[in-house]
């Protein structure tokens, strides 16, 4: 490759580079974020004022509800078509990390339960959890040294 | 109230998390490896605290929540028992969340199949 | 005959019939009734998405053993590869076969690569009857690439779609209506690109590299092809292609095209960029550009495939992703 075709390169690569529709995509996952907490939401004052649960119970149980319905969503076939349209909209709230969990165990089914199943489930989500255990020990260790 | 603070300060949470996707070219794991270090930093000054006060699961369904209950059963730990607490006590509030992950991952990966 | 720094111009190679079979999005897109074989769904009657693949190219050996009316027992060879680790696809289905059998990798640029080699072991006058062939599934390549296929990320429209398709065609030294008349072999090519989900620009500069050689070693131009297609460089890539050879003064748009264009209607099936995959090139090619050429539409044609050199771990490490690209001249031989 000579000099002219690697300038040639250089020039074009950046000429094309392609653009994101931020705000098109931003605005997908505000509503489809929103509307995820919204039901959640829902669920929990349902849980409240019919089961008679108290605030920390209901939150607790609302959660496994999302997160059963992500898992659901996600066998059924239909948690990536939501993602697709929504991004972070569906990544970011707790029923993204059943979803991670579930498709990774879904995919992985065709090397049987133990190899399959048990070792990959947590291949995406595993760093959520990581990260969350080594800041919960940092964050917990420097105010529990500073008193705060 | 409740319902409409719940839609938009979670929808702006994971407005937030599309922004840094596109500008940035992230993939996911990076937004929720940090949203949940984010909620851990939060819990400091009972700042996340507030924020489920005023919008409930807008504060309690991202996983932001997450990190933010990691950090606050420990520390709650702590209190009790000094510092080793922090150990014994770090998912306490996250048992449900986790459990429920686990055991509804494998029902329903026994159950389907993918489909592409 | 070696021609100029890379290239190797033949005389007695001729292409028979090829078998092509593919999946769902694949027959519903504008080349589906080219195909031999095709599917509804993306488990072709398997029960793992890899041996959906597995069936895929066994059908497209099939097809091309029954077109050519030959059993596998006069094949001198089989050539191939695909995407999987340890290119376990192309192995597994040569068990059921009495072929003796080479596996190449060149990402998605195998089927070119298959045609080269098998070019090389006949025009030494050893070997008579070869068949190069290559598959890729979209959701054996996701899972080992990218996620698992019910993972709700978002995909970007830079994104390029790997093709749920496999195509097998019989090289040989008899002469048939179609020849393989020159191929350049291509150089690993890096231009520093680095985003894994938009390897279309990433495989580019490769293209760029391999056609540019071409031309200088068989001393032709654009304008001496009825066509010049590349094998997966889809929307960005293509675009990106035409004006790197505009800035070194070369006009190629006016005949050139992808495979991942033609594989697929972008406009009405959720396909991102394009199609890719190994298989891309080669259904496109060995299904529809053959009969094109046969039908006396296209006279000369210069196919490119084009190859993304990566793994994951290797892009988790923060490497660039290189591109390789082969090309390759097929026109009817005669008239």
């Amino acid at each position: 490759m000579n000099e002219e075709m690697k300038s040639a390169i250089e020039k074009v690569k950046k000429e094309t580079k392609p653009k994101r529709n931020v705000l098109i995509n931003t605005a997908k996952a505000f509503f489809v974020g929103g509307l995820i907490c919204l039901i959640a939401q829902i669920i929990i004052e349902i849980l409240k004022q019919q089961f008679l649960l108290d605030k920390e119970m209901a939150n607790s149980v609302a959660i496994a509800i999302m997160v059963f319905l992500g898992s659901l969503l996600t066998g059924l076939g239909i948690y990536d078509k939501i993602g697709q349209f929504a991004g972070a909209g569906t990544i970011v709230p707790i029923t993204g990390f059943a979803n991670s969990m579930t498709s990774a165990a879904l995919e992985a089914k065709s090397e049987g339960i133990i190899l399959g199943i048990f070792t990959n489930m947590f291949k995406i989500a595993g760093s959520v959890l990581v990260v969350g255990i080594i800041s919960a020990f940092i964050f917990g260790s420097i105010r529990f040294l500073l008193g705060i | 109230m409740i319902f409409l603070m719940a839609f938009l300060i979670g929808g702006a949470i994971c407005a937030v998390g599309q922004i840094i996707l596109d500008v940035f070219k992230l993939v996911p794991i990076y937004i929720t490896s940090l949203f949940v270090g984010l909620g851990a930093m939060f819990d400091t000054f009972g700042l996340y605290d507030k924020l489920v006060d005023i919008s409930g699961a807008g504060a309690t369904m991202p996983i932001s929540s997450f990190g933010h209950s990691l950090v606050h059963s420990a520390l709650e730990k702590a209190e009790e028992v000094g510092y080793i607490g922090i150990l014994t006590g770090v998912f306490n509030m996250t048992a449900a969340g986790i459990a429920a992950s686990i055991i509804f991952a494998f029902f329903i990966s026994l159950i389907f199949r993918p489909k592409g | 005959m070696k021609l100029g720094k890379q290239s190797i111009s033949f005389d007695t190679i001729y292409l028979g019939q090829a078998g092509v079979a593919a999946g769902p999005k694949e027959k519903q897109g504008p080349l589906g009734s080219y195909f031999d074989q095709v599917y509804d769904d993306l488990y072709c009657g398997a029960d793992t998405w890899e041996k959906a693949e597995m069936q895929l190219m066994r059908d497209a050996i099939d097809h091309c053993l029954l077109k050519n009316n030959i059993g596998s027992g006069e094949i001198d060879c089989f050539v191939g590869g695909d995407l999987n680790n340890q290119i376990i696809i192309g192995s597994y289905v040569m068990r059921d076969y009495d072929i003796p059998t080479l596996g190449i990798f060149g990402a998605c640029s195998t089927s070119v690569e298959g045609l080269i080699v098998a070019a090389g072991m006949i025009a030494g006058g050893s070997f008579h009857r070869v068949i190069a062939g290559t598959s890729s599934h979209n959701a054996t390549s996701e899972r080992q690439f990218r996620y698992p296929t019910e993972y709700g990320g978002q995909k970007p429209d830079t994104l390029t779609f790997t093709s749920t398709v496999a195509g097998a065609v019989l090289l040989t030294d008899t002469p048939t209506d179609l020849r393989l008349s020159g191929v350049t072999v291509g150089k690993v090519t890096d231009a520093k690109l680095n985003d894994p989900l938009d390897l279309g620009r990433a495989m580019a500069p490769a293209a760029l590299s391999t056609i540019a050689a071409h031309f200088s070693d068989f001393n032709t131009k654009p304008e001496d092809y009825d066509l010049i297609v590349t094998g997966d460089l889809s929307y960005f890539g293509k675009d990106m292609l035409v004006k790197l050879f505009k800035e070194i003064n070369i006009d190629i748009a006016d005949r050139y095209n992808d495979c991942g264009l033609l594989l697929y209607d972008r406009d009405k099936q959720e396909v991102f960029a394009g199609g890719s995959g190994c298989g891309c090139c080669a259904a496109v090619t060995y299904g529809h550009l053959l009969a094109k050429l046969r039908d006396k539409t296209y006279k000369k044609i210069l196919v490119v495939a084009t190859g993304a050199l990566l793994n994951s771990i290797i892009v988790a490490q923060k490497e660039t992703i290189p591109g390789i690209a082969h090309a390759a001249i097929i026109e009817r031989s005669g008239d």
